[in-house]
């Protein structure tokens, strides 16, 4: 697969992380293309998490090339510079502000002027209203609007923090295993959620639960120590014999959350 | 938070601030001696409690408001109180013990002449602007060095305890021509006017209540700007807040710079009412001796600080006087048991009675209700299991 053949949202190529010696990111290639649902799976430890982060700045690769839509490479850029590009990223345990209301929680990640300066003289417009009204109705929370974040059931806040990063209106959506923790019905209302963004965000989501997989998946990428095993749609990836050797073979094991 | 002040509570606080800045001193002028009188002692033990209650309110914005638990604030209060200490050391003029025109602290070390950097000290702004700059580019520094290196937590606690306790080490030095370990002492004026007359004295507590009242004001604003509510989301979580797109370190930069200013103010307005300054006043325990207030008062709320500052210092002066070896047992027991029964200090304490009311009358009662009220009030306690029992 050549990157100049076509444009690309998300563009990781020969990229190599290690950690106190051991490899957690090993010659990855991964193409996303622009406005694709994609799902990536793979064991504890096969670099999910490792991936997001190296995207999003948390950490820096060793060496490869991360590159965001044409020509932004994102391995110099620190979180907030990338997140300011339209990379949106939600968390595999629910970060959102538990003291603020929900609607609070929605005015701070709109997009918008990100300065000291511009937040100490801040006034709320109808447009910005407005638009904590739409996403709050996307995450099913509008009678939710003036509670305290922190009194919202974990599904909710993961829900809120997904309608966080809508709110910051991202081109790219890196969702770090939003199922997790949650009941079957809001596991599959979380599907239902993804599915509806598909088209007007590339999103990327990171996923253990094989049912929610399903539920969700067009393409399915599968990692294992640190590098791509296999690529296509689920049927593919769950007859791929090295798939089920490294992760479906041992999907009798208790499903591990969190 | 924010919807939680009612027009009640806003004319509570409006009487305790006419109090603070008018009765007070109005008792300390015209009553005549009896059960209303403010003497002039009190008035000046009243306006040191006050300086207290700013620094309290620095120690807050950053750690009850923004998760930076700041154990160097003693330093930039210092700081403010040294600059201008500066200035009354010069006002002292040939008056003190040697009768040079030098400060005597100079002359015991064997100088005829006053070192250069004192020089423009003897003009009052000068001074007044210098207890801002030095303590703000103190915290500009540091607080750079530090949030750019993403330094937080414990860390962050520790590193600032180490800059006042270097800064204390420091001044203690006499080669820094500050006054080592005796400091400034022995001022004679300000302005012009005596400080040793009773009507300074009150003049300079009614400008620290004035102070203490436009900084809370102040305070109050910022909290509920969209600042504030940055604030306390890097308190919640930094993470979301950096990965949202915000510059989370130069957010902290800001209130850190702004809260050594705060500190400073009061720390310059200390100076002139107590009458000394020296190293001690940025010993590691001054710093911790704020958290503990604040911690008492309650955290995370404006009045809580200055409640705090208050109460604890009257205390203090209350032990120091009546069992004078055990004052730091006393402060010691008083931290455990606020943290271990009071989470909220003394602003919480209504709260906490109100919940332990409504749970001696709900025992006779079938288990909870099924509906589940919209939550503007309830389930401070914890809000996650609140939830989940009723769903």
């Amino acid at each position: 697969m050549s990157a100049e053949r076509k444009e690309f949202i998300l563009t990781l190529e020969g990229v190599n992380k290690t950690f106190d010696g051991f490899k957690a990111i090993s010659d990855l290639n991964f193409y996303m293309d622009d406005g694709e649902l994609r799902v990536i799976i793979g064991p504890n430890g096969a670099g999910k998490s490792t991936m997001l982060d190296l995207v999003t700045g948390r950490t820096q690769p060793d060496a490869g090339k991360i590159e965001f839509g044409k020509n932004t490479d994102l391995t110099r850029l620190n979180e907030y510079q990338i997140s300011r590009l339209g990379v949106g990223r939600k968390f595999q345990t629910p970060s959102v502000y538990i003291g603020h209301t929900v609607f609070e929680n929605l005015l701070l990640s709109l997009k918008g002027p990100r300065s000291v300066f511009s937040s100490l003289f801040h006034r709320i417009t109808p447009k910005e209203r407005q638009r904590i009204e739409e996403v709050l109705a996307i995450v099913g929370l509008t009678e939710r609007g003036q509670w305290k974040a922190g009194a919202l059931s974990h599904g909710q806040k993961q829900w809120l923090e997904i309608g966080m990063l809508l709110a910051q209106d991202p081109r790219l959506l890196l969702v770090d295993e939003p199922a997790a923790g949650m009941t079957d019905e809001e596991t599959f209302k979380t599907g239902q959620l993804l599915l509806s963004l598909e088209g007007k965000h590339s999103i990327v989501v990171i996923e253990h639960d094989m049912t929610f997989v399903r539920q969700i998946a067009r393409k399915v990428t599968v990692l294992h120590q640190g590098s791509v095993l296999c690529e296509g749609n689920v049927d593919q990836v769950q007859n791929d014999e090295k798939v089920i050797e490294v992760y479906l073979g041992r999907k009798h094991e208790p499903k591990r959350h969190l | 938070m924010r919807s939680g002040v009612t027009t009640a509570e806003k004319w509570v606080l409006a009487i305790c601030a006419l109090m603070l800045v008018l009765i007070i001193p109005s008792l300390n002028a015209f009553t005549p001696e009896g059960f209303f009188h403010v003497s002039d002692f009190s008035i000046n033990l009243y306006g040191k409690y006050l300086c207290y209650a700013i620094l309290a309110i620095s120690v807050d914005m950053l750690w009850g408001y923004t998760g930076l638990l700041s154990l160097g604030q003693a330093l930039f209060f210092a700081l403010g109180g040294y600059m201008f200490g500066m200035y009354l050391m010069r006002m002292i003029g040939s008056l003190g013990q040697y009768h040079q025109p030098i400060p005597d602290f100079l002359v015991f070390l064997g100088w005829h002449n006053l070192p250069p950097f004192w020089r423009p000290f003897s003009s009052f702004s000068f001074a007044l602007m210098m207890a801002f700059v030095l303590p703000g580019l103190v915290a500009l520094i540091f607080g750079y060095l530090a949030f750019r290196s993403r330094i937080r937590g414990v860390y962050f606690s520790i590193l600032t305890q180490a800059l006042t306790y270097a800064a204390c080490l420091l001044f203690f030095r006499n080669n820094l021509f500050m006054g080592g370990n005796n400091g400034f002492t022995d001022f004679k004026f300000l302005l012009g006017y005596d400080l040793r007359s009773p009507a300074t004295q009150r003049a300079l507590y009614m400008v620290t209540a004035v102070t203490l009242v436009l900084i809370f004001l102040g305070c109050r604003w910022l909290t509920r700007t969209k600042f504030g509510l940055l604030q306390q989301a890097i308190r919640d979580s930094e993470n979301r807040v950096l990965f949202s797109g915000y510059a989370a370190g130069n957010y902290k930069l800001f209130i850190f710079v702004l809260c050594a200013l705060i500190a400073a103010i009061g720390g310059t307005l200390y100076v002139p009412q107590v009458g000394i300054i020296n190293p001690s006043e940025m010993a590691p325990e001054k710093s911790l001796e704020a958290v503990v207030w604040v911690a008492v008062g309650g955290r995370g709320t404006l009045i809580g600080p200055i409640i705090g500052a208050v109460v604890v210092n009257a205390l203090k002066s209350w032990t120091t006087r009546a069992f004078p070896d055990i004052w730091l047992l006393f402060l010691g027991a008083l931290f455990v048991l606020v943290t271990a029964f009071m989470p909220k200090g003394i602003v919480g304490l209504p709260e906490q009675f109100r919940g332990l009311a409504k749970r001696l009358k709900a025992k006779p009662l079938p288990p909870p209700a099924p509906h589940q009220t919209p939550c503007a009030e309830p389930s401070q306690s914890n809000p996650d299991q609140h939830f989940a029992k009723t769903k």
